[in-house]
């Protein structure tokens, strides 16, 4: 088995008529964080859909520990161990935080039960809003209960979309913290646009541009390299 | 202030609203006829519930507005009226369980028959055309179209009488007041399905996964649930409560014809837009408000019966555009 959990192998998406992903080839390393950057329209939350089975790839080959998912549909990919935070959190407002987590287990037994204790060490806020509806809940608090539930399952890998989109620049700083903790535990691949978080738990990163990645590497370089901050992802050299 | 205290009390101003809204009728009937048409209100109420919640629930979760949803209510009654055509010496016995045990065959026949024919159509017609609704319409209509035409062809295109329970029909007599027997049962088996459907969606992981897919479809695929089984599971069982309507109806009409469906389907899809697409709660709110105006004005100015259905509609969608409950209650 490769150093890599998950090996995105040169994948085409097409969504209705527009060619969104050209040839993506990325991967996920054991023990790190891998964040996707890049432009509106990159194709970064694409390539996340594409892996988890919400789009079919037209082209290419998607590895997970060594197994082909490409042709696998979503249920059978998270049932493998991959685990998903939509850009949008895909809460279920009508629903209360417990049932929000009951429908992600895909098991109730004794590892599941040591799992939730961890997740209540990380979130502790989940506990205190156990029983409230789900859709009454604050930005940040909405985006802990989305990343809480996909780690209720065993997960080999968590996809998280974005997860800082909207949220105030102090729960920015808490959501390092937890994204910290998690890649404790497993394998993240992260979407941000947000490149003080990026920087902050990423490891590597791919720079996607016009649904493929254009550069590649490690995190610390990237942070030094203000070229390639400027062109692809608009930051100002002088920021 | 006033605001925060009806919001407060948003639970109770709601019940003393709807009873005011219930006894205004007295105002222009007499107490006596008043509660028979109640009874019969509730009784056609309980009867569009039927049809209502099966095809709300198909819309919250499978994002399909099933045009077949009349015929499945029609061949329910088509198969509850064969199977009460073959029991016809416990249908015309005095005995009350010999009557309750036809019923209840004919009950699982339909259900079970109509189901079947929903997983068909799920199958064979509708997955091709998830998330394409102008498909949807035309190819629903279509099966609509075969099924009514089948019907014709298996059980003739006349109207037939339909065999009811011998102690399913008459009446009681109570403090002068005469209260007909089938709406009563007709209530018991809405009451019995609301509360059956509740349970299931609201104690079960099954009920629990549903009200999760009627929110999001791609999140509930997403944590490992097999949405494709999901979906011809739900549309199964929404035809089979289809079906079940389809045979109380004909039992309350006395009659079956091969498009009984689509007559009922308007008064379904009201209440489904009254109610809020998705919420069996609301079903069974929507059906019961169509079910009693109905009724009462029918007897006050009988032209403008189906118009005052429409009426409150328009009302209930000005005031709140997705109808009166969420998705999932």
């Amino acid at each position: 088995m490769s150093n890599a959990v998950l090996r995105v192998e040169g994948i085409h998406t097409l969504i209705g008529q527009h060619h969104i992903l050209q040839g993506l080839s990325f991967q996920a390393k054991n023990e790190a964080v891998t964040v996707l950057i890049g432009r509106n329209g990159a194709g970064k939350s694409t390539a996340l859909k594409t892996v988890m089975g919400l789009y079919a790839p037209s082209k290419g080959r998607i590895l997970f520990q060594d197994q082909e998912t490409s042709r696998l549909k979503p249920y059978h990919v998270a049932r493998l161990g991959i685990g998903y935070v939509p850009e949008d959190m895909g809460i279920f407002s009508e629903l209360t935080v417990e049932e929000n987590m009951r429908v992600a287990m895909l098991r109730e037994d004794e590892a599941t039960d040591e799992r939730l204790t961890t997740i209540f060490e990380i979130f502790a806020d989940l506990k205190r809003f156990w029983k409230s509806k789900a859709g009454n809940l604050s930005g940040g608090q909405k985006q802990m209960l989305a990343i809480a539930r996909s780690m209720v399952n065993e997960t080999s890998l968590l996809l998280i979309d974005e997860p800082t989109k909207g949220l105030a620049p102090i729960l920015v700083d808490a959501l390092i913290e937890v994204i910290s903790e998690i890649k404790k535990r497993t394998v993240i691949v992260l979407v941000e646009q947000n490149f003080y978080m990026a920087s902050s738990v990423g490891d590597y990163y791919y720079i996607l541009d016009n649904g493929t990645a254009v550069h590649d590497g490690l995190m610390t370089d990237l942070i030094d390299n203000d070229e390639l901050k400027s062109r692809y992802l608009g930051i100002s050299r002088d920021a | 202030m006033f605001q925060a205290a009806m919001k407060k009390h948003k639970q109770k101003v709601t019940l003393i609203g709807a009873v005011l809204l219930l006894l205004l009728p007295l105002v222009a009937i007499q107490p006596k006829v008043y509660l028979t048409l109640t009874i019969a209100g509730f009784a056609m109420g309980m009867l569009i519930f039927l049809v209502a919640s099966g095809l709300s629930i198909i819309f919250g979760l499978l994002d399909v507005l099933n045009f077949a949803h009349g015929a499945c209510f029609a061949w329910g009654a088509y198969v509850g009226f064969t199977t009460l055509n073959s029991l016809m010496d416990w249908v015309t016995s005095t005995s009350l369980v010999q009557n309750i045990a036809a019923f209840l065959i004919a009950v699982l026949a339909a259900f079970v028959a109509v189901a079947v024919l929903g997983i068909l159509i799920e199958r064979v017609i509708v997955r091709r055309v998830y998330g394409l609704h102008l498909f949807q319409i035309l190819i629903l209509f279509g099966t609509t179209i075969v099924l009514e035409e089948l019907i014709r062809i298996v059980w003739g295109p006349n109207d037939e009488v339909m065999p009811v329970p011998f102690n399913f029909v008459g009446n009681w007599d109570i403090m002068d007041i005469i209260v007909l027997r089938y709406p009563i049962i007709a209530i018991l088996i809405g009451v019995l399905v609301y509360g059956v459907t509740q349970f299931v969606l609201k104690k079960t992981r099954i009920g629990l996964i549903v009200r999760a897919g009627v929110e999001n479809r791609d999140m509930v695929q997403a944590m490992g649930h097999n949405i494709s089984l999901l979906f011809t599971s739900v549309f199964a069982v929404g035809a089979g409560l289809a079906a079940l309507g389809g045979l109380a109806m004909a039992l309350f009409s006395l009659q079956v014809y091969p498009g009984m469906g689509s007559q009922y389907l308007i008064f379904a899809f009201i209440v489904v837009i009254i109610g809020g697409l998705g919420s069996v709660t609301g079903s069974l709110v929507g059906a019961l408000l169509v079910g009693l105006s109905y009724n009462y004005v029918a007897y006050l100015l009988p032209p403008a019966a189906v118009g005052v259905n429409i009426l409150i509609m328009f009302v209930i969608l000005l005031i709140k555009p997705t109808g009166l409950f969420a998705p999932g209650k």
